[in-house]
């Protein structure tokens, strides 16, 4: 296994360009995920990391070794594909024992190694049956089996979620997490699933337009995004946008909106005179009458233990997450109330994050770890 | 669903018996030639032309042995001092007071004929298979131009170039050689190659070649062992259409064969008998010709139905 280390990696396709100067370095052992809308770069990026296309410009250092312009079998890394690629002329075992072969092993020692795989993914009973008969999910672990056997330095997996149905991919989000727990193999995994992302891994880069946006662990992108993009692809719902020109400088803690006071966290930056977007997660707004933050309720959305309570405000469409148990109307006015401790600032011309108080704790986390 | 009930997708009982009729009668129709040449093979030749023509007739292999041999004429009393006729060839000809003399020439036609078919056909897929890829899987330069050159050399009848390939194959020494037949007919087939397996290729995900390159083969053999093995179908259509053309090709074979290279199309229609065109003889040549290819495609049917069909089916 090894570390992975991204500098300044670029790739132009003609005139367009799909990944533009990333970096980015994926520790030995982590699950690392590439999260972004489709077209973003982060397939591109897999497929560079792999070899399968060349960088225009920038390094892939493997182990500390340069691979950036070597070709894919040089590599020693795995690929897990969107549709898995099985070999259709061959069958389970012999799919799983072809990387083997290319290695020029004996017969005798790949068919243990491949058992072996096949007994650790529990597909060891499908060994002898053609690849074309098999559910999407013993697909799934056959893919990963042939990834497996050679002990590569890295996973890379692109999209190997995306085809299956929604209930089977909980249970292979489970079962690939914890085959990671289990082999610590360092995997690079590219989806445009916040919640697979979420659910899986240690790093996340979320990517658009080809540019990495953030990079940080699941907790740091969901409860400090960096950029007004990141905010608004990640959570279900979206974070909510309250725009506001204003004049901030380092040390306010009270922003308006509207007439409105609303406390923030410590603002640790001077931003100047220009519009901004307070960031507010549904989960940090309640109903209260004493605020003068008003609205009608427009719908809401049943969801077991939470709902999503959809406010029209004066400032545009707010959703809050509260208990499913507070009863709401269909056009009744309520105060909404904000958790001041927990509100993102952007400015809104760049959706870059103002430094706040928040970023404090990260400052903190990072020192001790 | 109850009985009277019809399904929209499945044609109605009556409908698949007009169809079937349809079918069996069209298949009838085009068969009788081969019929009446399978037929005309075991006539003896006063059968063969008799008016009105026969039927019913008492078959024999006379066609047959006229085919494979040369026959001269000779006197009654030469005959009766001959020792007794070991076998039906020899007895049929003394009858017709004749003696054989020797073996045709329609073996080595026949020879010819595989060689220069089977030969094109390899050669013909063979290039179209790594030209398909090629195309397929790399940025080519002028791709869409080139891929047009190729399919234009197909849109004038080949036989129009008939009088430059004469004189170049004249120049070239290529005339009457197997060698110039095959060059001759791989040109002409691969471009058909070409346009055909690129299909093939094209419907083969590049992600199979890539898992295998990831997996640590090279190119080359990720072509090998991964590409080929699924473009067996498309392969086995292509070689079909390929050979069928190289194999009935008369046009050809008749201007620049004339001896040595000679095919069997143009040989077959030279058999002459005593007093006029042996039909029999011709028959069972033209019978005996139809083996091959229809053993050939019978061998490979399905892959030549999927031939017939592919880009409309889906895996």
């Amino acid at each position: 296994m090894a570390e992975i280390r991204v500098e300044q990696l670029r790739k132009e396709f003609g005139s367009f360009t799909a990944v533009q100067n990333s970096n980015f370095v994926v520790e030995d052992g982590e699950f690392f995920v590439m999260l972004g809308p489709s077209g973003c770069g982060k397939t591109t990026t897999l497929r560079m990391i792999a070899g399968l296309e060349l960088p225009t410009s920038g390094r892939i250092l493997l182990g500390g070794e340069d691979v950036s312009q070597k070709r894919a079998r040089e590599r020693d890394i795995a690929f897990v594909f969107q549709l898995f690629a099985l070999y259709p002329h061959m069958n389970v075992r012999k799919n799983i024992g072809f990387p083997l072969l290319a290695q020029g092993m004996q017969k005798a020692e790949i068919r243990k190694q491949v058992e072996e795989v096949a007994r650790l993914l529990r597909i060891d009973h499908l060994l002898d049956k053609p690849v074309s008969g098999l559910a999407g999910g013993d697909r799934q672990r056959v893919a990963l089996g042939r990834a497996i056997v050679r002990r590569p330095k890295c996973f890379l997996m692109d999209e190997p979620l995306g085809t299956l149905d929604a209930e089977f991919r909980d249970l292979m989000v489970h079962e690939l997490r914890e085959l990671h727990n289990r082999i610590h193999a360092t995997t690079v995994y590219v989806t445009h699933d916040q919640h697979e992302a979420m659910a899986m891994a240690d790093k996340i880069a979320v990517m658009n337009h080809g540019v990495i946006e953030q990079f940080g662990t699941p907790q740091e992108i969901y409860d400090r995004p960096a950029t007004m993009f990141v905010a608004d692809f990640i959570g279900s719902p979206p974070m909510n946008f309250l725009k506001f020109g204003a004049t901030l400088a380092r040390g306010d803690r009270k922003v308006g909106v509207r007439g409105a006071e609303i406390v923030i966290p410590e603002l640790r930056e001077d931003a100047g005179e220009a519009e901004y977007a307070l960031g507010i997660r549904p989960e940090h707004i309640r109903f209260d009458d004493a605020s003068r933050l008003r609205g009608a309720v427009y719908g809401a959305e049943y969801l077991g233990t939470t709902q999503i309570v959809a406010v029209e405000t004066a400032d545009g469409m707010l959703k809050a997450r509260v208990p499913a148990d507070q009863t709401v109307k269909v056009g009744e006015q309520v105060g909404l109330a904000l958790n001041g401790a927990r509100l993102s600032v952007f400015e809104k011309a760049s959706g870059r994050a103002l430094r706040t108080a928040l970023h404090d704790e990260a400052l903190r986390s990072h020192a001790h770890g | 669903m109850s009985a009277s009930a019809h399904s929209v997708i499945e044609p109605s009982a009556t409908s698949k018996r007009v169809a079937g009729a349809i079918v069996i009668l069209y298949a009838v129709i085009t068969m009788i030639p081969l019929f009446w040449i399978i037929a005309t093979s075991f006539k003896t030749p006063p059968d063969s032309i008799a008016y009105p023509p026969k039927v019913v007739f008492t078959p024999s292999i006379e066609g047959y042995c006229n085919l494979f041999t040369t026959r001269t004429r000779q006197t009654a009393e030469y005959i009766q001092s001959l020792p007794p006729a070991t076998n039906f060839c020899d007895e049929t000809t003394r009858k017709r007071n004749m003696v054989i003399a020797g073996q045709s020439n329609f073996l080595p036609r026949f020879v010819n004929s595989l060689i220069i078919a089977f030969g094109s056909t390899f050669c013909a897929v063979f290039l179209g298979t790594l030209t398909a890829y090629g195309f397929s899987r790399f940025k080519v330069p002028l791709a869409d131009d080139l891929l047009f050159f190729i399919l234009s050399t197909r849109m004038m009848p080949p036989i129009a170039v008939a009088i430059p390939i004469y004189l170049m194959y004249r120049e070239l020494g290529l005339s009457d050689t197997a060698l110039g037949m095959i060059l001759l007919y791989t040109a002409v087939n691969v471009s058909l190659a070409v346009w055909l397996l690129k299909g093939f290729i094209d419907e083969i995900p590049r992600e199979y070649e890539e898992a295998a390159m990831i997996d640590g083969y090279s190119r080359l053999q990720s072509f090998w062992k991964v590409v080929l093995p699924q473009a067996t179908t498309g392969i086995a259509a292509t070689a079909i259409f390929c050979l069928i053309f190289a194999w009935n090709e008369y046009a050809f074979a008749a201007l620049l064969t004339s001896g040595t290279a000679q095919t069997a199309p143009p040989f077959i229609p030279t058999i002459i008998g005593e007093g006029g065109q042996d039909w029999p003889a011709v028959a069972a040549g033209t019978t005996i010709f139809l083996v091959p290819i229809l053993v050939f495609t019978i061998l490979l049917r399905k892959q030549l139905l999927r031939g017939i069909t592919f880009g409309a089916v889906r895996k």
